[in-house]
């Protein structure tokens, strides 16, 4: 394994902000995920009752609109993250690319 | 008691093909259906045979050459999450209980975003034809492969089991074939799409089925709005008036009640998806991680999309199919067990002839998925254990090919000769089981390998080792096998779902082996993470893709 070249990439400023961007992109999302989905786990094991409840006086209860949501926000916070990725992160990664790989 | 035993069931759907239809009311030959299903068949081995010609190297034969694109990688990895399972067993699960098959697909549903974040693009980086890889970047290739591939094929197995005991009793009902006949037909035909196409061939099954069993569902969800005038609450409504839980089934229904449970099994489900061989496999077949990385997203829109389809077919088949007299038998009951729901309304909304394209889409489901876990068995074996350990990366590419061929054809008929042998029995657990040990078994050694710099190979093989010993002998302790297969009158483990509890075990074995581990050969390996993290992060020197 080639380890030696890579070394200086470490305090190449585009490297550490790479990073930085990164791990706050990834790790916040996944805690947005993690909350929503077992905050729901836990609703449906305390409070099943307030799912169940009508939303506009109708037999659509407020639990089929929040199960929906979340389908909806789990594939918009992917999309999210490809949009980040895609045009704050791959561009810093590039020029890394080009300067570093052998 | 009643309640735990409904939330095994929960689990079970995930993987095992409707074992429940047990009911052996085998319909008469179904000519349109069998006659669709052979149009997929002769369509997918004309691809093997287009596949088989493009595939001369091992990376073709594990990875398609690593050559496919975003969309298409993203519709083969919605094609593995949406199965026969998935579509059968969600559906019926509404039709029963309303609102908690809602839950079962949110749990699935919920895994993706996390694969995303954390697993998909480092995965690319790091890897080139298995997660193994990826474990034993820095650490010793021998222990972490084979307790790697042994995770590997163990997942494999079960689930290769499960599927073939589902899919033959499904095939039965749906096309009046012989259990005996079903099972080996799915054997045959897995082992040529594997063998002689490898994962190009494997991908564009998947990718075939996917597109028909997505357009099938669009369909049949399109026909049930135009049936209720567009309207959901009219749906909801008429169907809430129909059922015998009443507006009950527009809320959970006790499913997820006891909070350790549902966590458990949130956890089961969220990282056993993570921890699937051939799904992780998946992530090579792409060029680089930006394509990796858009493959998650094809891949969670279908999917979602998918889910979302379901309530409408779910709830909707409950007023189309529960109050049509021709789709229950003398006694009341749904024709065929509770899991032909699907196909009923499949027939309801239009008429025979679709009726045979989606009991054909169900044949197809089955064979793609058991396609993609022989060859992530196989890969294990050729490339992990006879490459990498056996022949120190010294294997000729010929030599591995035949490894891998051999290797398929050895798990097709254990797969066969397992499903026979299990044929009545209650493998319900199985599934619970294979999602518990790909949770426990190869989503935290994987994750801690890309994540702590402290892992080392001692931890790594503790780890892997406590998460399946523990997976394992808390299945046998709950409910489901305890007190419903082995006849006990309570369980030693009170939950249904071990994975809250065997996951724990496997990260706390994982980090408790590594910072006690003082040998130099651990000091190494975690001086070499600091390269890992560096290709992780950028890509620098990650394979690419294999140009012909």
């Amino acid at each position: 394994m080639t380890d030696q070249p890579l070394y200086p990439i470490l305090a190449h400023p585009d490297f550490v902000l790479l990073v930085r961007r990164k791990q706050r992109l990834y790790w916040s999302l996944t805690a947005v995920v993690l909350l929503v989905y077992y905050g729901f786990v836990l609703l449906v094991a305390y409070a099943p009752g307030a799912l169940g409840r009508s939303l506009s006086g109708g037999v659509t209860s407020v639990g089929m609109l929040v199960g929906v949501l979340i389908m909806l926000l789990v594939i918009g916070l992917t999309g999210f993250y490809v949009y980040r990725a895609n045009h704050l992160i791959d561009p810093l990664n590039d020029t890394l690319k080009q300067e570093f790989e052998p | 008691m009643k309640r735990l035993l409904s939330f095994a069931l929960l689990s079970t759907l995930w993987v095992t093909e409707l074992a429940t239809a047990a009911d052996n009311t085998s319909r008469s030959m179904n000519w349109s259906a069998i006659s669709m299903f052979l149009l997929f068949v002769m369509l997918t081995l004309g691809i093997t045979r287009w596949a088989a010609l493009r595939t001369r190297t091992t990376s073709d034969f594990y990875t398609a050459g690593g050559g496919l694109s975003g969309m298409q990688n993203g519709l083969a990895i919605a094609g593995d999450m949406i199965s026969a399972a998935s579509f059968l067993g969600i559906t019926a699960m509404m039709f029963m209980s309303g609102y908690d098959g809602l839950l079962y697909s949110l749990g699935v549903l919920a895994g993706w975003p996390i694969i995303l974040f954390l697993i998909a693009e480092r995965l690319r980086n790091l890897g080139k034809y298995t997660f193994a890889d990826v474990v034993s970047y820095r650490l010793e290739q021998t222990p972490v492969r084979i307790t790697s591939a042994f995770g590997t094929l163990t997942v494999a197995l079960l689930y290769l089991v499960a599927q073939m005991v589902g899919a033959g009793k499904l095939i039965e009902l749906l096309f009046g074939i012989d259990y005996l006949y079903a099972v080996m037909l799915v054997g045959v035909l897995m082992v040529l799409y594997v063998t002689f196409g490898g994962m190009l061939a494997t991908t564009w099954v998947q990718i075939i089925k996917a597109v028909m069993l997505l357009s099938g569902t669009s369909f049949m969800a399109f026909m049930v709005l135009k049936h209720f005038g567009f309207s959901t609450e009219t749906m909801f409504a008429a169907a809430s008036q129909i059922h015998a839980k009443g507006t009950a089934i527009m809320a959970p229904g006790g499913l997820l009640s006891n909070p350790i449970d549902a966590i458990s099994l949130g956890v089961g489900m969220m990282f056993g998806t993570a921890g699937l061989p051939h799904i992780l496999m998946r992530f090579f077949t792409v060029r680089d991680a930006k394509q990796a990385r858009k493959s998650v997203f094809y891949a969670t829109g279908f999917i979602g999309f998918f889910y979302l389809l379901l309530i409408v077919i779910g709830f909707g088949a409950i007023t189309m199919v529960g109050s049509e007299p021709m789709f229950r038998d003398a006694q009341g009951a749904i024709v065929g067990g509770g899991n032909m729901i699907a196909v009923h309304l499949a027939q309801a909304v239009g008429g025979s002839l679709f009726l045979g394209f989606i009991s054909a889409v169900a044949f197809a489901t089955i064979l793609a998925v058991v396609a993609g876990l022989a060859l992530s068995g196989a890969s294990a074996v050729s490339h992990d254990l006879y490459a990498c350990v056996m022949c120190k990366g010294e294997a000729s590419e010929t030599a591995q090919m035949l490894v891998s061929r051999a290797a398929t054809l050895v798990i097709g008929i254990l797969a066969v000769g397992l499903g026979l042998l299990f044929e009545s029995q209650n493998i319900a657990f199985l599934s619970g089981l294979v999602l518990a040990i790909a949770a426990s078994v190869n989503f935290p050694v994987l994750f801690l390998s890309m994540f702590w710099k402290g892992l080392t190979t001692r931890g790594a093989v503790a780890g892997s080792l406590a998460g399946l010993v523990s997976a394992v002998a808390l299945v046998i302790l709950s409910p489901t096998v305890w007190v419903k297969v082995l006849g006990f009158d309570s369980a030693v483990f009170p939950y249904s779902n071990p994975a809250l509890f065997s996951v724990g075990l496997a990260f706390f074995c994982a980090w408790w082996f590594s910072v006690t581990d003082r040998s130099t050969r651990a000091e190494h390996e975690r001086g070499r993470f600091i390269a890992q993290f560096v290709r992780s992060m950028t890509g620098i020197g990650a394979t690419g893709a294999n140009h012909h």
